[in-house]
């Protein structure tokens, strides 16, 4: 435990307390006429009780934190190691010490000893009280960060996973179908259909990549839409040099451009033209896609499907900020638009 | 001779049935679709005898397609991955061909087809599919109608309430009511019980469109809908409609 050393410490002062207690306490005994010896005898067995007492409520309250209301329990405890030591002191000193004085003495100074205990047994209550709560507290915050850390690899994991099977398998039927007569297509389709789902297992979601590789990478996944839906689809990609540069989180215009493509594919029956558009706008890089749609048959409440919620998402995790993207849909067009920060 | 139709919104995909199917003389393909529509008119055009049907398709999917044909032929789906669709054609489909499938499963098929063909599957059969389809949460989104020659998607949010109409229910909207060759039990299973509630044997009404519920005979109850359409409350529905709304 990286306690050690607290711990370590803390003991060196609990004994340095201890004796200091035992002298002082020796000395006011000296003070009331009594010798030396006697002085030391009551000033270290007090001491040594008392420090029995403190052991066993700081070990008790380690195991055991007192919740609301049971505060109670602890006066209880006080009270009665407050006691025992007392009766302790009462019993252990006259067989060390001897003469009618001191007998007299210790009697009388019961109640006020007991005091002094209760005290004394109460402050290191508090004092342990704090320290573990406060190692639990830590403890517990520790925990908490590592389950949503946990919460959030998962959470990123699958929204990754959301690279649907069904692409997949039709883009396998497609080349099933090019094998027989276009054998080179269907070559060149599975090396595209490798080379992305290459570059979606690589990706490390934490990573800014420049757009300029996004680009390649989602490029891959529109030759491979073009070639399942033929002359239906088409992209138009504008992207200066300047925004080629700029910086996003990897694989988060992918499930934006699936969506256009989702919607345009299957909720219009004519052409669908895809057209992404980058630019810089002061300190964002700002992206727009835009797809047909027809606002009949959309639902329009489900607009943002899976696909940009969990941008939206992710979006958040990484800037913290709900802000960063909108959707519009009018004139039979649905936009997209994202805002990166570029730190 | 049979005579068969492929529907799929995919070139490549057509392509692979057509060429498979070159082995099978006895069946001649007389038209390709693009999508649902294109597929409808087709149907009522040849009335062929076998459907090669994808599911996820423009506008309108396999299913809500199938359901639009008066007497459906016999269907043989090719899909990707949808795990509720797979569900109904386990249960009702003459097959279903995963995509991609090699020549072999797909002549499998195709024997299998031509076993039962004498027979053709009942529309019983296909009625069925199509029930199990249901519970694909695709389906919950929309009602597909025919309106003469032309098809309509209602957005379940667009619906006010549904009733019986002898062997029709008719689906009412803002902008006037539907006609659809289905049960209310279908459509009571179909919708999301969330939203939409039978209070009646002849009615199922959208939760959103009541304003209010007045009592009306003895244990009946009669809801007014904001469109002013008035429409019976059954007991039974009184206490689903009760259970729904939470009082």
């Amino acid at each position: 435990m990286a306690s050690t050393l607290t711990s370590s410490k803390l003991y060196g002062a609990f004994i340095f307390c201890g004796l200091l207690w035992a002298n002082l306490q020796t000395y006011i005994v000296h003070s009331f006429g009594f010798i030396w010896y006697i002085a030391l005898m009551d000033g270290f067995v007090c001491a040594i009780l008392l420090a029995c007492a403190c052991w066993l409520i700081n070990n008790n309250l380690r195991y055991y934190q007192p919740g609301k209301g049971s505060y109670i329990n602890i006066l209880i405890w006080c009270g009665a190691l407050a006691g025992i030591c007392t009766f302790g002191c009462r019993w252990i000193l006259p067989l060390l010490c001897s003469g009618q004085a001191y007998y007299d003495f210790l009697s009388q100074s019961l109640a006020i000893r007991f005091f002094i205990y209760f005290l004394a047994v109460g402050w290191m209550a508090m004092i342990s009280m704090i320290w573990y709560s406060q190692i639990d507290q830590k403890e517990n915050e520790k925990r908490k960060n590592e389950a949503e850390k946990l919460a959030r690899d998962a959470e990123l994991y699958n929204l990754r996973q959301q690279l649907q099977p069904h692409f997949l398998f039709n883009s396998l039927n497609s080349i099933n179908a090019l094998i027989g007569f276009k054998p080179d297509e269907a070559r060149k389709m599975i090396h595209q259909l490798s080379d992305f789902l290459r570059g979606t297992l690589k990706k490390d979601d934490q990573l800014q990549v420049p757009l300029n590789e996004e680009l390649q990478h989602l490029n891959l996944y529109l030759e491979i839409e073009k070639v399942r839906f033929g002359h239906r689809l088409q992209t138009e990609i504008s992207c200066d040099e300047k925004c080629g540069s700029a910086l996003l989180p990897s694989m988060l215009l992918q499930p934006i451009v699936e969506n256009a493509i989702k919607f345009g594919l299957y909720d219009t029956t004519g052409d669908v033209v895809v057209s992404i558009r980058a630019e810089m706008e002061g300190n964002y890089l700002v992206i727009m896609v835009q797809n047909p749609y027809d606002p009949q048959t959309s639902r329009p409440k489900k607009g943002t499907g899976f696909g940009l919620r969990g941008v939206q998402r992710r979006l958040y995790l990484i800037f913290a900020r709900n802000d960063l993207m909108e959707t519009h849909a009018n004139d039979n067009i649905f936009t997209t638009i994202i805002k990166v920060p570029q730190l | 001779m049979k005579r068969a139709l492929i529907i799929d919104d995919e070139p490549l995909a057509r392509m692979v049935v057509k060429e498979y199917l070159q082995n099978f003389k006895q069946i001649e393909v007389v038209q390709e679709c693009n999508d649902g529509f294109e597929g409808l008119k087709a149907i009522q055009q040849y009335q062929p005898d076998l459907v090669f049907l994808d599911v996820q398709m423009p506008k309108i999917n396999g299913f809500e397609m199938l359901e639009l044909v008066e007497q459906p032929p016999a269907v043989i789906f090719t899909t990707a991955f949808d795990e509720y669709a797979i569900k109904a054609f386990e249960t009702h489909a003459v097959d279903y061909l995963l995509k991609p499938f090699s020549k072999e499963r797909f002549n499998k098929a195709i024997e299998k087809y031509l076993a039962l063909a004498p027979s053709t599957p009942s529309s019983k059969q296909t009625e069925e599919l199509l029930e199990t389809a249901a519970h694909s949460p695709a389906q919950h989104e929309r009602i597909v109608v025919k309106t003469g020659t032309k098809v309509k998607i209602i957005p379940v949010q667009d619906v006010l309430y549904l009733a019986a109409d002898d062997d029709y229910v008719s689906v009412y909207t803002a902008e006037g009511s539907f006609l659809k060759n289905k049960t209310m039990n279908f459509f009571e299973k179909m919708l999301d019980p969330r939203y939409f509630v039978r209070v009646h044997r002849s009615y199922i009404i959208a939760i959103q469109q009541i304003t209010r519920i007045d009592p009306y005979e003895k244990d009946a109850h009669l809801a007014i809908l904001k469109s002013g359409a008035k429409i019976p409350v059954s007991k039974t529905g009184y206490v689903k409609l009760k259970q729904v709304l939470g009082i």
